[in-house]
C-alpha cells in the first residue's frame, strides 16, 4: 500500500502549534492537580475515588474499543454499528441473567423483556454469580452470532468496497439494530441490577477511605482477563498472527497465502464478542439498561480508539482507561453546573487527538 | 447530427448527467404536485375537513422544503467536494440558536439581542460557517473516516453544550430555547406578529377572509401554508446557487478534489483552501436551514430531542437516496424522504384503523411473536402497526444497506455530475466533426481560479 506524502504535513509533531498548546494546557492543568493534592483541597480519597470509577468504565471503552479497533484496522472501515453490538450484548445478557435469576417470580416473557424491578429480581455479582456469569457468556455468544449474521448479509457482498459505502451501510446498520431493540425492549431506562456489597478500602495505605464496589472488581476481573486472552490469541496463535498480518497490510498478507476470508471472520468474532461482554459489563456498572446504552457509548470508544491509534489493540486498551480516567478526573475542575460540560470536553480531547496526533499513542498504521 | 440510437442515447445521457435545466424542473414540480395530490388523498380518506386535509399538505410541504435546504448544503460539502460531514446537526443547532440570540424579543427569556430578522438569518449563517471553520481545521487534513468522526464529536459537542446549565442564560440549557422572532409570513399577515392576541393587518384581513370563504377558518394554517410556500422559494434559490456554484471553475476543482485530490493537487490547485472554503459555505447553508426549520418553523428547540446526530442521518439518507453529487437530486431526494419515508409511516396506524380490522394490540415483543408458532400472524401484525415509530428507523436503516449494496449512485439513479465541463466521452466521439456542436453549453473559455 503506498504511503502517501501527504502524511508529512498531517502528523508532524513538532511543527504542529496546536500540539505545544494542548501539551501545555496538559502540564498545567497536572500543575493544578498538585496544588489542589497539597493545599489539601482535593483528599486523597476523592482523587483515588476518580481514578478507581475512572479505570472501571475505561476498561469497559477499552474492551468494546479492541473489537472496533481490529475491525476498522482489517476491513478498514469505522463501524458505527459497533456501539449496537455493545448493546445486544447488554439486552441478551441480562436477559438471560433475568431468567436463571428470577426463576418463578414473573413470566418466562417479562423476566426476557426485563418487566419486573430489579428489586425483585436480585441480580448482582453477590446474591447471583451464576445469573451474572451466564448472563455474560450467553451476551457474548449473541453478539458474535449477531456480527457473523449481519457480515454475511450486509459487509461481505460489499467487500472491497470504499470505507466510506462500508461506513454509510453500517449507519444502517446501527439504525435497524437499534430500533429493533427499542421495538422489543421499550423505549424506557429500566434499572435490572440489585445493590451489592461495598467495600471502604484505602485506610491502610494512607490513601483515605474510598467505596469499591464488588461489581467494579467483577468488571476489572473479566475485562483484565479478556484483554490477556485477546494478547495470547494475538502473540501466540497463528490466527493472531494473521490478523495483525492482515491489519499491516492486506495484499501483502493475501500474496503470503493467508485465508483472508477467515481471518476476517475471526476478527467479527473476536470483535463482537469483546463488544458483547462490554455491553454486559457497562449495565453491571451503570446499573440500568436501555435501548441507546451502545450509541451513547460509541463517540467514547472512539475516542478510546484515536487516541490508542487504530489498529493498536493495546492502544484501545490504554486508551480506553486514559479516557475513562479523563472523564472521571474531569470533575476535579469541572464542579457543579460546570458538571454538564464533561462530556463536550471529553469529546472536544477526541477532536484534540486528531489535531496533535491522529495516529495515536501506539499508532503505526498508516494515517492518511 | 447523426441519429444513430446509441448517439440520441449520449444525447440524452449527457443531457441528463449536465443536468439539462428544463427537464430537472419539469421533474421537480411533477414530483411536488405528486406529492401534494398523494398527501390531498391521504387527508381526504382518512375524511378530515377541509381544513384538515390542508394541514396534512402544509405539513408535509414545510418538512419537504426544509429537507431540501439542508440536504442541498450537505450535497455542497459531500456530493461535491466529497467531505464527509456527519455533524449536519450540529451546524443546524448553531443556526437555529443563533437567530434565536440575534433576533429574539430582548425582554423574553432567555433574552435575544432584538435586532431586525434578515440580520439574525446572515448572522445565524455566518456564525454556522465560523463553526465549520473551526471544526474544518482539524478535520480536513484527515482521512474521510476521521472527518467523519470529528464532525460526529463536534456536533454532540454543540448539542451537549447548549444543554449545559453554565450557559442556561443565554441558551435555556435544558429548558430549550423558544424566544425565537416571528416569521416572516406571521409578520406580514400580523399587525404585532410577536403578540398571540394581536389583530391580523390589512393584508391578513384579506387573505384569511379568502380562506375563511374555502372553509379553512383556522389563522395559524394559513401563516404556515404562507411560510412553507415561502421556503419552497428559497429553496429555489439555494438550488440555483449550489448550482452555479458546481458550474463554476471552483465547483469543477470540487469535482476534481472529489475524484481524485492528488490529481486536483498536483494541477495546482491549493486543494485545502478549496475544501476549508466548501465546508464553510456548505456550514453557512446547514445554519439556515436551522434558523428557518427548527427556529423560525418550530419557534422552539430543546437540545435533548432536537438536533440529535439522528438528524444528519435522515439528511444523509435523503441525500444517498436521491444521489449524491447532483442538486436535482438532492432536492427530489429530501422530498421523497421527508414526504414518504419520514410522513406518510406516521399515518399508517390511522389508515389501517379504517379498514375495520380489530388488530390485537399485544403488549410486548413476546407476546407478538409467540402466537407465529400457532400459525397467527395477527398480534405480530397488530405490534408492528403500533410501533410503527420504531418500524420506521428499521426499514430507514435497512433501506440504506440496500442502497449502498445495490444502489450506491442513489434510488433515482446515477446522477453525478462530471467534473469537467462537458461530457468527454461526447468529445471524444466527435473528434473530427465540427466541433462547435457541443460548444453552446461549454463554460470552458472561463479561466480556472
Amino acid at each position: 500500500m503506498a504511503v502517501s506524502d501527504r502524511t508529512s504535513w498531517g502528523g508532524r509533531f513538532l511543527d504542529n502549534p496546536a500540539a505545544f498548546v494542548a501539551g501545555a494546557v496538559a502540564v498545567l492543568l497536572l500543575l493544578d492537580l498538585v496544588r489542589r493534592l497539597v493545599t489539601g483541597a482535593l483528599g486523597p480519597a476523592t482523587l483515588m475515588t476518580y481514578l478507581w470509577t475512572g479505570l472501571v468504565i475505561g476498561l469497559i471503552y477499552g474492551l468494546a474499543g479492541i473489537g472496533l479497533s481490529l475491525t476498522y484496522s482489517i476491513l478498514n472501515f469505522a463501524n458505527f454499528a459497533h456501539g449496537e453490538y455493545v448493546s445486544v450484548g447488554a439486552f441478551s445478557g441480562w436477559s438471560t441473567a433475568y431468567i436463571v435469576a428470577g426463576g418463578s417470580i414473573a413470566t418466562l416473557g417479562d423476566l426476557f423483556l426485563l418487566r419486573p424491578p430489579a428489586g425483585r429480581v436480585g441480580v448482582s455479582i453477590t446474591s447471583a454469580p451464576l445469573a451474572v456469569v451466564v448472563g455474560l457468556v450467553v451476551g457474548v455468544v449473541v453478539t458474535v452470532a449477531m456480527a457473523l449474521v449481519l457480515d454475511r448479509i450486509v459487509y461481505r457482498p460489499m467487500r472491497g468496497a470504499e470505507g466510506i459505502s462500508l461506513l454509510i451501510a453500517s449507519i444502517g446498520v446501527a439504525f435497524a439494530v437499534r430500533y429493533l431493540l427499542a421495538l422489543v425492549y421499550g423505549t424506557g431506562r429500566p434499572g435490572v441490577t440489585a445493590g451489592t456489597r461495598r467495600f471502604f478500602v484505602g485506610d491502610t495505605l494512607g490513601l483515605g477511605r474510598f467505596i469499591v464496589d464488588s461489581h467494579q472488581i467483577a468488571i476489572i476481573v473479566a475485562s483484565l482477563g479478556l484483554m490477556l486472552g485477546v494478547h495470547l490469541l494475538l502473540t501466540r496463535t497463528k490466527l493472531g498472527k494473521s490478523m495483525r498480518a492482515m491489519a499491516d497490510n492486506e495484499d501483502l498478507a493475501r500474496v503470503t497465502g493467508i485465508p483472508t476470508e477467515r481471518v476476517i471472520r475471526s476478527t467479527w468474532i473476536l470483535g463482537g464478542g469483546l463488544a458483547g461482554a462490554a455491553g454486559f459489563l457497562v449495565v453491571l456498572t451503570q446499573g440500568t439498561i436501555a435501548y441507546n446504552i451502545g450509541w451513547l457509548l460509541l463517540l467514547l470508544i472512539f475516542a478510546a480508539v484515536i487516541l490508542g491509534g487504530i489498529g493498536s489493540v493495546y492502544g484501545a486498551m490504554v486508551g480506553g482507561v486514559v479516557i475513562g480516567i479523563a472523564q472521571q478526573a474531569s470533575s476535579i475542575w469541572l464542579r457543579g453546573p460546570w458538571s454538564d460540560m464533561t462530556l463536550p470536553v471529553t469529546f472536544a480531547l477526541l477532536i484534540v487527538i486528531l489535531l496533535v496526533r491522529p495516529q495515536g499513542i501506539y499508532g503505526g498504521v498508516e494515517t492518511t | 447530427m447523426s441519429n444513430s440510437p446509441r448517439e440520441r442515447l449520449s444525447v440524452l445521457r449527457t443531457r441528463f448527467s449536465q443536468g439539462g435545466g428544463v427537464n430537472d424542473a419539469a421533474l421537480l414540480l411533477v414530483t411536488m404536485l405528486a406529492l401534494w395530490v398523494l398527501f390531498a388523498a391521504v387527508g381526504m380518506y382518512l375524511q378530515y375537513d377541509t381544513a384538515g386535509v390542508l394541514g396534512t399538505v402544509v405539513n408535509m410541504t414545510f418538512l419537504v422544503a426544509v429537507y431540501a435546504l439542508a440536504v442541498l448544503a450537505l450535497n455542497l460539502q459531500w456530493g461535491y467536494a466529497g467531505l464527509f460531514n456527519i455533524g449536519v446537526a450540529g451546524f443546524m443547532a448553531v443556526g437555529a440558536y443563533s437567530v434565536g440570540i440575534l433576533s429574539g424579543d430582548p425582554g423574553g427569556t432567555p433574552a435575544g439581542f432584538g435586532l431586525p430578522l434578515p440580520i439574525g438569518i446572515l448572522g445565524a449563517m455566518l456564525i454556522a460557517a465560523l463553526v465549520g471553520l473551526v471544526a474544518a481545521f482539524p478535520a480536513l487534513r484527515l482521512r474521510a473516516d476521521y472527518l467523519a468522526i470529528a464532525t460526529v464529536a463536534m456536533s454532540e459537542i454543540i448539542r451537549t453544550t447548549l444543554l449545559a446549565r453554565p450557559f442556561a442564560e443565554i441558551t435555556g440549557a435544558g429548558q430549550g430555547f423558544r424566544n425565537f422572532p416571528s416569521n416572516p409570513a406571521r409578520t406580514l399577515y400580523y399587525e404585532n406578529p410577536g403578540d398571540v392576541t394581536s389583530e391580523p393587518n390589512a393584508i391578513g384581513e384579506a387573505v384569511f377572509g379568502v380562506f375563511e370563504s374555502l372553509g379553512v377558518a383556522r389563522t395559524n394554517l394559513v401563516v404556515d401554508l404562507t411560510y412553507a410556500l415561502l421556503l419552497l422559494v428559497i429553496v429555489g434559490i439555494v438550488y440555483v446557487l449550489s448550482r452555479r456554484t458546481g458550474n463554476s471553475p471552483f465547483g469543477r476543482v470540487l469535482k476534481a478534489i472529489r475524484e481524485d485530490e492528488l490529481v486536483a493537487e498536483s494541477l495546482g490547485k491549493d486543494t485545502r483552501l478549496f475544501k476549508i472554503k466548501i465546508f464553510m459555505l456548505g456550514c453557512a447553508l446547514m445554519g439556515l436551514a436551522g434558523a428557518l426549520w427548527q427556529g423560525l418553523g418550530n419557534q422552539s428547540v430543546n437540545p435533548t430531542t432536537n438536533f440529535l446526530p439522528v438528524l444528519t442521518f435522515y439528511i444523509f439518507i435523503a441525500l444517498i437516496v436521491g444521489g449524491s453529487g447532483s442538486n436535482t437530486g438532492s432536492v427530489l431526494g429530501g422530498a421523497v424522504f421527508a414526504a414518504l419515508l419520514f410522513l406518510l409511516p406516521t399515518y399508517i396506524s390511522n389508515i389501517v384503523s379504517t379498514f375495520n380490522l380489530t388488530l390485537p394490540r399485544p403488549n410486548s415483543a413476546v407476546e407478538a411473536v409467540t402466537p407465529l408458532f400457532s400459525a397467527d400472524p395477527m398480534p405480530l401484525v397488530g405490534f408492528v402497526v403500533a410501533n410503527i415509530d420504531s418500524m420506521r428507523f428499521i426499514i430507514i436503516g435497512v433501506l440504506l444497506v440496500w442502497l449502498m449494496q445495490n444502489r450506491p449512485d442513489g434510488l433515482l439513479g446515477h446522477r453525478k455530475e462530471v467534473a469537467s465541463s462537458v461530457d468527454l466521452m461526447q468529445r471524444d466521439r466527435k473528434r473530427g466533426q465540427t466541433a462547435a456542436t457541443d460548444g453552446g453549453r461549454s463554460q470552458g473559455g472561463e479561466s480556472d481560479e
